[in-house]
């Protein structure tokens, strides 16, 4: 394909350099490990405090970023991809935010 | 965009060994934009369903509940079982969410991702030479069809504690009729395990077709590269499920 002058942007946006196996390893170490204190922080104290669902949300992101950012590649992948769904993402959560608000989940 | 600018002549093809990849003149390949878009699609669905279990949270009239003790006979409800007083044994009813099945779940699904994305790396480095020296672990890094098999194993897997999630919840007497909380559950959770399905039977067929023609090239590696992204979709959609329905009260 490099050969081919039509064809090199094409070749440039589609070859991206992945993670190696070592670092697909530790993203798959961390994210065990957060999903173990996420368990573990439910059976103790912690539960009945106000910040234990904001600490669990902020994990849960922490590893749906890790994810979507080393596993889906979206790291290393073409700005289109990260705008394509960062669009539907945040359709989805303004869609969450407000219909807990009109639900009087939460309030300001 | 992608279809638009193919329309317009200029689209581009890679051709040689029987590949045929499409490109637009962002130099991106229609599948995986469309597959982007539908993953962003897909959030929307997710996202309305959460909410709909949200909203209904705290507000089922009759148990189980998922995560306080109650009475069957009387309309009480607590957090521990010792502060339902009044009730015989015979009527209490335990919170019926079994966190340490589903945390097990949920690492299953994990390392499944793992698994795929050793897949996509084992197809895209096809025909590269193993080093001089290489063990076991690397010729096993190697095999596409074993890691697309494993994944498919881990979904299959995660799909049978869904299986004896929902059967024991039955038994237990919460059906999708039963109140607001059964309804929302069985709705979320049902979609998402649908789609696993639907991941799985995905991963099964690129399975056959490796052990059949093999994998290689870069046509075959966007399909891999599609299916990846698909799948891990479903499990960043099973990190919030798990997160806002099991662990959060």
């Amino acid at each position: 394909m490099s050969d081919h002058n039509a064809h090199g942007s094409a070749a440039k946006a589609d070859h991206v350099e992945h993670p190696t196996w070592k670092q697909y390893k530790w993203v798959a170490f961390w994210l065990t490990l957060i999903t173990a204190i996420e368990v573990w922080i439910y059976y103790t104290p912690f539960k009945d405090s106000a910040a234990f669902a904001p600490t669990l949300m902020a994990m849960s992101a922490f590893k749906f970023g890790v994810v979507v950012f080393y596993y889906m590649h979206l790291k290393y992948d073409h700005a289109i991809f990260r705008r394509l769904f960062a669009m539907g993402l945040g359709i989805a959560l303004f869609t969450i935010m407000a219909l807990l608000f009109l639900f009087h989940k939460i309030s300001v | 965009m992608a279809t638009a600018v193919a329309t317009a002549g200029h689209d581009s093809h890679a051709e040689g060994h029987g590949e045929h990849v499409h490109h637009t003149s962002t130099g991106l390949e229609n599948r995986k934009i469309a597959v982007w878009a539908f993953i962003g699609s897909e959030c929307m669905l997710f996202a309305s369903l959460i909410s709909t279990y949200l909203i209904y949270k705290g507000r089922s009239r009759v148990g189980p509940w998922p995560h306080e003790w109650g009475c069957k006979t009387s309309a009480a409800v607590a957090k521990t079982r010792e502060l339902l007083q009044g009730c015989s044994p015979a009527d209490v009813m335990k919170p019926i969410l079994d966190i340490p099945v589903t945390s097990q779940s949920t690492f299953v699904l994990l390392m499944s991702s793992l698994a795929m994305v050793l897949a996509l790396a084992a197809v895209e480095t096809k025909g590269t030479p193993l080093p001089a020296g290489a063990g076991w672990w690397d010729r096993c890094l190697a095999s596409s069809k074993f890691w697309l098999m494993a994944t498919a194993v881990m979904g299959a897997t995660f799909l049978g504690y869904q299986s004896y999630e929902f059967t024991s919840f039955v038994h237990e007497g919460l059906t999708i009729k039963t109140n607001l909380f059964g309804s929302s559950f069985f709705t979320l959770t049902g979609f998402h395990g649908a789609h696993v399905t639907a991941g799985v039977l995905w991963l099964l067929t690129l399975f056959a077709i490796d052990v059949k023609r093999g994998l290689k090239g870069k046509t075959d590696v966007l399909l891999v590269d599609i299916c990846a992204l698909y799948w891990h979709f479903v499990d960043v959609v099973w990190i919030a499920i798990f997160t806002l329905i099991y662990l959060i009260q």
